[in-house]
């Protein structure tokens, strides 16, 4: 799992009112190469939500991104490179995302997080 | 071949085995792809290169997944079988793998994701394999989560394979108390085989944009596919046209009348036959004791 998708999923749990950003818990991450694609990264950017972005990214120990960030930003090549970085080229391999309201944790295996929902939750 | 939804839930029924046929079957692999290609054509991204953000709902072994990425676009894929994201890892699909279940909501924040397709699976959401399911609710929670992720302006594509009618409608109904607009597309309407459905859904008001494009092979145009070999002539149709009850006669006591008889009579003559003078006889009354 990526960051990126990291930064778009939220806590399913019924009830919960606040679930997002959800905790990362990484045992295990790896980094892929790709290719960097400045139109994709100046799209996605207004939909990120920066600090879990930054957060997430410390969690996997890279320190490289800024604690706040703007759009007039995407301009630097240097940015660019730790946004992308961040973003799609780090994953998480083992580990855990942990609800920040309840404290579930959905397992991470092999890269999948198991977000399925017991009966109750639903 | 009976129905899959009717034999087991999907993350029993997509088990090793099932799961290993999306790899080895070259004719499942061929369907897959070309399901898809149709799916993102109908998604009518804007045509400027830039990669977007998508999902595939119901992702499987990634095949779908896999044109997306040959697009350039990145996507969260989500599938409820474990067999089947094991063999999307093993073909070492590009995009990121949830294990989810559709039915429970797809947990996304709103607005960010810029089009959705899903290739044969939100039909499963009609079939209750749990006690606790209950289909109504499952649609009502995945349309309701979709319609929330997606962007504004964003198009979901699903093909499905509704079992009956009222599935369908079911399923559109959903859709649309979620708030999409938009309807369904069928490619191929005249073929049993190579007949597709797709669900093409707008978020956002009805406007210019949420038109419907048409489907393929509607006015006549012949599918290229092979398994459409066969004249119609040399298909054995009607024959439970015998069994298909009759139409009522409709029985009117007072008959057809005079004027009936006349215009009748006039239309034969017309054709060149041989028709007697209108007389004051003509189509008259019989008299009661007749």
């Amino acid at each position: 799992m990526r960051l990126l998708t990291h930064n778009m999923l939220s806590c399913n749990i019924k009830g919960v009112s606040n679930g997002f950003p959800l905790r990362l818990e990484a045992e295990k991450w790896v980094e892929k190469e790709v290719e960097l694609n400045a139109d994709f990264l100046r799209g996605i950017f207004p939909k990120i939500e920066w600090k879990a972005l930054a957060g997430a990214a410390r969690a996997l120990g890279y320190n490289e991104l800024p604690d706040e960030a703007d759009a007039s930003m995407l301009d630097a090549d240097d940015f660019l490179r730790r946004f992308h970085h961040a973003l799609l080229e780090l994953h998480v391999e083992e580990g855990a995302l942990v609800c920040p309201e309840t404290g579930r944790r959905f397992p991470i295996n092999k890269g999948i997080p198991n977000m399925l929902l017991h009966e109750d939750e639903v | 071949m009976p129905r899959p939804e009717i034999q087991a839930p999907p993350e029993i029924f997509y088990n090793e085995a099932e799961a290993r046929k999306y790899t080895t079957s070259s004719r499942i692999i061929e369907i897959q792809a070309k399901i898809s290609e149709r799916a993102l054509e109908l998604l009518a991204l804007p045509n400027d290169g830039v990669p977007r953000l998508l999902l595939d709902i119901g992702c499987g072994s990634g095949l779908s997944g896999e044109t997306l990425s040959e697009n350039g676009h990145h996507w969260i894929g989500y599938d409820i079988s474990q067999s089947m994201l094991d063999v999307a890892l093993e073909r070492e699909a590009e995009g990121d793998l949830l294990l989810a279940d559709m039915g429970q909501g797809l947990g996304l924040r709103p607005g960010v994701i810029d089009g959705a397709i899903s290739i044969s699976a939100v039909q499963w959401l009609c079939y209750a394999d749990k006690s606790s399911h209950e289909p109504r609710m499952r649609l009502k929670a995945f349309f309701g989560s979709l319609y929330r992720c997606l962007a504004r302006g964003a198009r979901a594509v699903l093909q499905l394979y509704a079992e009956n009618i009222n599935q369908s409608e079911m399923i559109m109904s959903y859709a649309m108390r979620a708030g999409f607009a938009g309807g369904v597309v069928v490619d191929w309407p005249h073929s049993s085989k190579a007949r597709k459905a797709y669900l093409v859904l707008t978020c956002g008001p009805p406007s210019m944009q949420t038109s419907l494009p048409k489907g393929r092979g509607e006015d006549g145009e012949m599918c290229s596919d092979d398994d459409e070999s066969g004249d119609d002539e040399s298909q054995t149709v009607g024959i439970y046209d015998r069994n298909r009850p009759r139409k009522k006669l409709k029985v009117n006591k007072k008959g057809k009348g005079r004027e009936w008889v006349l215009k009748k009579k006039e239309q034969m003559r017309r054709k060149g036959h041989d028709i007697p003078p209108d007389t004051k006889y003509t189509a008259r009354k019989r008299k009661a004791r007749f």
